[in-house]
């Protein structure tokens, strides 16, 4: 679904992803884990085509099609989707209005927001005003209503309160068909987190730890997270798995 | 000569304080010889469509009155619903005595030259009641129209929303599709009584070397709403105005809102002053501006005289061209404890994070500046005819492109 080679990126004059090898093969969720400021977040971005993320060197292929200098909704209408860890706050443009140009016809913003008891922010400015969870049901509802095969999520669990987690995990399995069987899988994810807790909704078949802009190490992700949990992402980065 | 007349004379060559200066012999004072047109039979397809951007749908039906000008000549005027007056002003002041106490209480006559020169020689204007518990839903429609190149149209309009009654005027000034130069002048005043609430909507659709002047007051007493949506959305080269509305009487409410686009070319003045006289009095000044090349002065002043009150004003501006400018000017004065008052400014340009943000959501980048335009535009503003909705719209896509 998703192939990374060779890749990478600077911020300005700064390097933040030096040499990424990623696959994520159709139906798979993989997971990365890494430090603030690691480049797990860059990682994303740079897949998604942001702008300030200049790629130097390597290919992004999205089903076998090299998207690394495609425009960014070029992107998202082939299917990829991004729930962004801090999106921006639009004043004036309503909740609603976003449901709606991601649903292209596809689905009810109204019927949806319905299913998840998020009718309240419909009407409300996007983003304004929203708690840490409250952003977080916003950016996945938006990627309910988008229906990417390749969904990218970036830190989906923070800030978020109890009450609210269940619902989050939820939205994210059903996102990644966590009931179906792996072969019959269409979507694939890549999830950023830093608890783990997102593992009880989703189906993680690889972990990744990132550092200083490189994937150094990758395996079963509880056993990676269990890793991390003793012996800290420092020496994790040093076994080189 | 009465004391008004004198008080004119001496000020016909008056400089205005804000906005261009002006020289009036520029204009011409001859405007064309309009028929009354009853069934509006005088008007050509081209000029509809313009019309309709100015929010006139030229019918009667839908609406609860309506009122046409054409330069000086008062070109369908009527009444459609019980307990509402809708006449020339010249007309009025015929049939009613106490109309012409009314007039220059509200708005000084010796303002500047404008005001000056619209009493020394008058091109009519409207005159719109409401009698007491006259509840309307429906708009009173009221068109202004600069039919003749380089004309310079002076107008006195009054409205009077007597107690406990409700009104809405949507006023569409502009032009023939043919004239390019031209002032207009428009001297109004309202007077909403006790319990009243009027609802007046002004869309101003120029052409790129119109010149506008508005000068508008209005008093507002006890328990009484005054809502004033205003729209600008099409170029014109200089227009300055700062209608002063008092909340005379306890409880009394405005609220003030705009959607002014300043396009290449143009110098766009535009303010509000609320004074808040009477404790529980209530007031809001909300301005949208965005410039495509065009210059943009947003003015606030909301002034706190009893306690008890309160007040916001909130001014954003979007500069979308790199010669755009604009200048917020927000100003807050309270004059006794117990004033409640705020104001919020903001002017800058659209987040390219915003940008890239709808653009992962599939929105190419020209939708995606269309949508945060609608956005910052959305202004609350009930009963627009659909036509003006969709002109709306219209103007939001273009301002989009090319960004």
């Amino acid at each position: 679904m998703l192939a990374i080679e060779d890749l990478w990126v600077n911020i300005d004059d700064k390097e933040v992803l030096k040499g990424i090898q990623l696959t994520v093969p159709l139906g798979e969720t993989h997971i990365l884990f890494g430090k603030n400021g690691s480049g797990k977040s860059s990682l994303l971005m740079t897949i998604m085509g942001f702008s300030r993320y200049q790629v130097k060197q390597g290919r992004i292929l999205y089903k076998g099609e090299d998207i690394t200098h495609l425009p960014t909704y070029a992107r998202a209408r082939l299917g990829l989707g991004l729930s962004f860890q801090r999106p921006p706050t639009i004043r004036g443009v309503k909740t609603a209005d976003i449901l709606m140009a991601c649903a292209h016809g596809r689905i009810s913003p109204q019927a949806l927001a319905a299913a998840y008891d998020f009718t309240p922010f419909l009407e409300r400015e996007i983003n304004y005003g929203f708690s840490g969870g409250e952003i977080k049901r916003s950016e996945l509802m938006q990627l309910l209503a988008q229906d990417p095969e390749m969904v990218l999520l970036d830190e989906p669990e923070s800030g978020v309160d109890l009450e609210n987690l269940q619902v989050v995990g939820e939205i994210i399995g059903r996102l990644l068909q966590k009931d179906r069987r792996r072969q019959h899988r269409e979507k694939s994810g890549l999830i950023i987190t830093h608890t783990g807790f997102i593992m009880d909704y989703v189906n993680a078949d690889r972990g990744y730890i990132m550092f200083d802009g490189r994937l150094l190490c990758h395996g079963n992700p509880r056993d990676i997270l269990q890793d991390i949990k003793n012996f800290g992402y420092e020496e994790c980065s040093r076994c080189l798995r | 000569m009465s004391e008004v007349k004198k008080r004119a004379q001496l000020s016909r060559d008056k400089k205005a304080p804000l906005g261009p200066d002006l020289d009036l012999a520029d204009f011409s004072r001859h405007g064309g010889e309009w028929a009354y047109d009853p069934d509006y039979q005088h008007f050509a397809p081209e000029e509809r469509g313009h019309l309709l951007k100015a929010g006139i749908e030229l019918t009667d039906e839908d609406h609860a009155g309506t009122f046409l000008q054409a330069d000086t000549r008062v070109v369908h005027c009527q009444a459609n619903r019980p307990g509402v007056e809708v006449l020339p002003i010249t007309q009025a002041l015929a049939t009613h005595d106490w109309v012409a106490q009314h007039l220059w209480q509200l708005v000084q006559v010796d303002a500047d030259k404008y005001t000056a020169r619209t009493e020394l020689d008058l091109d009519n204007g409207y005159f719109i009641r409401a009698l007491p518990q006259v509840k309307v839903e429906q708009p009173v429609e009221a068109c202004l129209y600069l039919r003749t190149d380089r004309f310079a149209q002076h107008v006195h309009n009054l409205v009077v929303v007597e107690p406990g009654a409700h009104l809405h005027i949507i006023t569409g000034c502009t032009t023939h599709p043919g004239v390019r130069s031209g002032l207009h002048i428009g001297v109004s005043e309202f007077y909403v009584r006790e319990g009243g609430h009027l609802t007046f909507t002004m869309v101003h659709n120029w052409a790129e070397d119109i010149h506008v002047r508005p000068r508008t007051g209005v008093l507002v007493e006890a328990g009484g709403t005054f809502v004033s949506n205003y729209i600008l959305l099409r170029p014109v080269k200089t227009l300055q105005m700062y209608p002063t509305v008092t909340l005379a009487g306890e409880g009394a409410v405005a609220s003030l809102n705009s959607i002014v686009i300043a396009h290449p070319g143009a110098q766009v003045d535009i303010g509000g002053r609320v004074i808040l006289k009477a404790p529980h009095s209530r007031a809001e000044i909300v301005a949208r501006t965005i410039t495509t090349g065009g210059l943009s002065i947003s003015r606030g002043h909301l002034i706190g005289l009893a306690p008890d009150i309160k007040a916001h004003l909130e001014c954003r501006g979007l500069i979308l061209a790199p010669t755009g400018q604009i200048i917020a000017i927000p100003e807050l004065e309270g004059h006794v404890a117990g004033v409640d008052m705020s104001h919020e400014a903001a002017v800058g340009r659209i987040a390219a994070e915003e940008i890239e943000y709808l653009m992962a959501r599939g929105l190419d980048e020209e939708e995606a500046v269309s949508t945060i335009v609608r956005g910052f535009l959305r202004v609350k503003i009930e009963g627009l005819p659909p036509g003006l909705e969709e002109e709306i719209e219209n103007t939001i896509q273009e301002t989009g492109k090319g960004l």
